[in-house]
């Protein structure tokens, strides 16, 4: 999948991942695709629910050698 | 006026077919457009407790949320302008579990179980247990406190201060970070009564 900016969050834990997913679209425009990889299992959970509550449409949310990717489409 | 009982029954029909749809549909347009709020009493002031006030506000703003934290006695610790000396210790938490931050994995697993007439016994303990804490933070991938402080702050979390107590335990407010607001109970609880979600941590 084509992406405008990549988010490599691996390594940080809860909050630290959505907070700088947050940071990170707020500097892409509308439409554009951020792609964040992530070691925190919680973040699948989470990732889904920061999409659902801020409008990002998560497009995207895979698990491959214990590391998460996913991609949001900025509101 | 006349009325026309046919023509009367067939409004009244009509409006209780279309009014509840109208009502939720006008409802949910709402729901949709308010940006839900938050409200935290942060009153502890070690290592530990400082976490969930800065790790709950900075997540609710990036959700969209408003938030505004209340530090009053000793949640004063936590917007002092340095934060790095905050202690935390297991000294009367059996909560807390007293494991070390290095070595190989069978001795990281060791739950150290240390009874408090030792521990306080022992001269440096907290600090100790601290430096400890402190390390186990670093190797999770958590982030420090100051950090999610200022994460908070930038994401637009307000910061307000119990007046009282900081009279009450002698600081100033040049000890403590920009930015924030002095105030009482009376300019809290308006606050926190139009939020949704009120934590007192």
């Amino acid at each position: 999948m084509n992406f405008d900016k990549e988010l490599d969050a691996r390594g940080l834990n809860c909050p630290l991942p959505i907070l700088r997913a947050k940071k990170a679209l707020g500097e892409l425009t509308t439409g554009q695709i951020l792609r964040i990889i992530a070691t925190d299992p919680g973040s699948v959970k989470d990732f889904a629910a920061f999409a659902k509550q801020t409008g990002n449409e998560l497009l995207s949310s895979a698990e491959n050698n214990k590391e998460f990717e996913f991609y949001i489409k900025r509101k | 006026m006349s009325t026309n009982p046919e023509m009367e029954a067939l409004i009244s029909q009509k409006l209780d077919e279309l009014l509840p749809k109208k009502l939720e549909a006008l409802l949910q347009e709402r729901e949709e457009s308010r940006t839900p709020s938050m409200t935290i009493i942060a009153t502890k002031g070690t290592l530990d407790w400082g976490y969930p006030p800065f790790i709950l506000a900075s997540t609710a703003a990036a959700l969209g949320w408003d938030v505004t934290v209340f530090f009053t006695f000793y949640g004063l610790q936590l917007v002092k302008k340095d934060i790095s000396d905050l202690k935390v210790s297991p000294l009367g938490n059996p909560g807390m579990p007293m494991k070390m931050p290095f070595g190989p994995d069978w001795f990281k697993s060791i739950n150290w179980n240390i009874p408090n007439v030792v521990q306080a016994n022992i001269p440096g303990f907290e600090a100790v247990a601290t430096g400890l804490m402190q390390q186990t933070i670093k190797n999770n991938g958590v982030a420090g406190l100051a950090e999610l402080r200022e994460l908070s702050q930038e994401a637009g979390v307000k910061f307000v201060v119990c007046q009282m107590t900081v009279e009450l335990f002698g600081f100033d407010h040049a000890d403590f970070i920009d930015g924030m607001d002095y105030v009482g109970a009376a300019s809290f609880l308006p606050v926190a009564q139009k939020a949704e979600v009120n934590l007192f941590i």
